[in-house]
């Protein structure tokens, strides 16, 4: 853009033309810098209002999307993939509701709803100071899969599930025949459901033969 | 040989495979999931998931996939019975002059037909490419007209208020629901939850699998043996067929 008005210049011309069109990049790179910083800057926030909570309770470091991308469109990804999960099958993790609790659900009441020491939960403490319903969880739970005796399937031997304390991952805790073949077959299983499959199998082992 | 579905459990030793039949219990099916359709690929029509249920080994007060089914789904009691829900239940028939009776599970037949689809006013209750009939709770008014086209009465309204669902299995009230045929189980490539405690109660009653495939387990044995659909009348093409009924 400061290149094109100088080439009608020659000598000494030319030269005070170029000072004067870097001058002009610069002031205009300046204008630019002022007006638009702002907004981009806005635009990181996502549009946060005033007071929106700055801290954000997850687990990993880095969402799916960026944040200001999620705030404003985190609804329509959800609505777009419960479609393809009800009705297709599609069982993708990226954008999966499951996926969303698991890493914002707080650590110590294990869920995105409710609150924590007289501080809302990651969903409910937007969506209330935003004055939007929030009714996902009167169907789906908000919390990560349980590791409750109660939660598991009948065959599931509670003795077969692993003492961690991490109900995500399932990675504190030895896993129950850790080192058998079955083990390394699962090593590309999700690790969430690791555990979980590992006392399912266990259950299996001790389990009737064959009719 | 009798693999229960070639193309997902081939990985099955000729050992296990001759005991397949109805055993795949929940080990098997994990190693099962590299055979599994990947998690971005839609359910196709190439499949359609089935059920055959033997009541001659079906025995009375065997309650097994009743209470399997409770547990994997979250069906929890509200201390009010006549209302809560049953996808799956056990009932007795009487042959009234011999006085011989079977037992079996009644659950939603996943009709190709389905009543409960033609009736829905919203387009929540659906059948899904592979045969399996749902409802999409995001969509449902919970009129219950399904319930009423149902003719097999397979389908409850959730009266009250639930919590600590399943994450895999959301369920809340003001909606109609019924037997999912454990679809979240199936996309994983694990057998339904009543079909699994069958085979791990050593019963053998429930076998699964894929009627569209001919070299399937279900596929050979209903071709081989007389089975039944309920209400057959209905020519609703029911995908859970019965034996010895």
């Amino acid at each position: 853009m400061s290149d094109s008005p100088n080439k009608s210049f020659t000598g000494k011309a030319a030269g005070f033309g170029k000072l004067l069109s870097r001058g002009w990049a610069v002031l205009l790179a300046a204008t630019f810098l002022t007006v638009a910083l702002p907004v981009a800057a806005h635009d990181d926030e996502g549009g946060a209002k005033a007071g929106q909570a700055k801290h954000i309770d997850a687990k990993g470091d880095k969402c799916v999307r960026d944040v200001a991308y999620m705030r404003r469109n985190h609804m329509e990804l959800l609505k777009h993939q419960r479609d393809e999960t009800v009705h297709k099958g599609i069982r993708t993790t990226q954008y999966s509701l499951k996926n969303c609790i698991g890493c914002h659900a707080n650590e110590k009441t294990n869920s995105v709803i409710g609150s924590t020491d007289g501080k809302d939960n990651f969903c409910q403490g937007c969506h209330n100071k935003m004055a939007v319903k929030l009714d996902c969880f009167e169907c789906h739970s908000s919390k990560p899969k349980a590791v409750s005796g109660d939660a598991m399937h009948p065959l599931v031997a509670p003795s077969a599930q692993p003492d961690g304390k991490d109900k995500q991952s399932g990675l504190s805790g030895k896993l129950p025949h850790e080192g058998t073949p079955t083990f390394y077959a699962l090593a590309g299983v999700k690790d969430r459901m690791r555990w979980q499959m590992q006392a399912k199998l266990a259950g299996l082992n001790i389990g009737e033969g064959v009719k | 040989m009798s693999k229960v579905d070639n193309s997902r459990r081939n990985f099955i030793g000729a050992g296990a495979a001759a005991a397949a039949g109805l055993v795949i219990a929940p080990g098997v099916t994990l190693l099962d999931m590299a055979n599994a359709r990947p998690a971005g690929e839609a359910a196709s029509s190439a499949k359609r998931w089935g059920m055959l249920i033997d009541s001659t080994k079906c025995a009375t007060g065997c309650d097994d996939c009743v209470s399997a089914c409770g547990k994997e789904n979250g069906l929890t009691s509200t201390g009010h019975p006549q209302t809560d829900s049953q996808w799956i239940r056990k009932i007795e028939l009487k042959e009234i002059r011999t006085g011989k009776s079977h037992s079996l599970p009644m659950l939603c037949q996943h009709c190709a037909e389905p009543p409960c689809v033609d009736v829905c006013p919203t387009g929540a209750s659906f059948k899904r490419a592979d045969g399996i009939v749902l409802v999409d709770r995001h969509i449902c008014i919970g009129c219950r007209y399904c319930m009423m086209a149902c003719p097999y009465k397979a389908r409850s309204f959730v009266h009250e208020e639930h919590h600590d669902q399943n994450p895999d299995v959301p369920r809340g009230k003001g909606c109609v629901e019924a037997c999912t045929l454990c679809v979240h189980r199936i996309d994983k490539d694990q057998l339904p939850a009543c079909v699994e405690a069958c085979a791990a109660g050593n019963h053998g009653a429930m076998m699964f699998g894929d009627l569209n495939d001919p070299n399937s387990e279900i596929s050979k044995r209903i071709a081989t043996y007389a089975t039944t659909q309920v209400r057959a009348d209905l020519a609703l093409n029911t995908g859970i067929r019965y034996q010895g009924i």
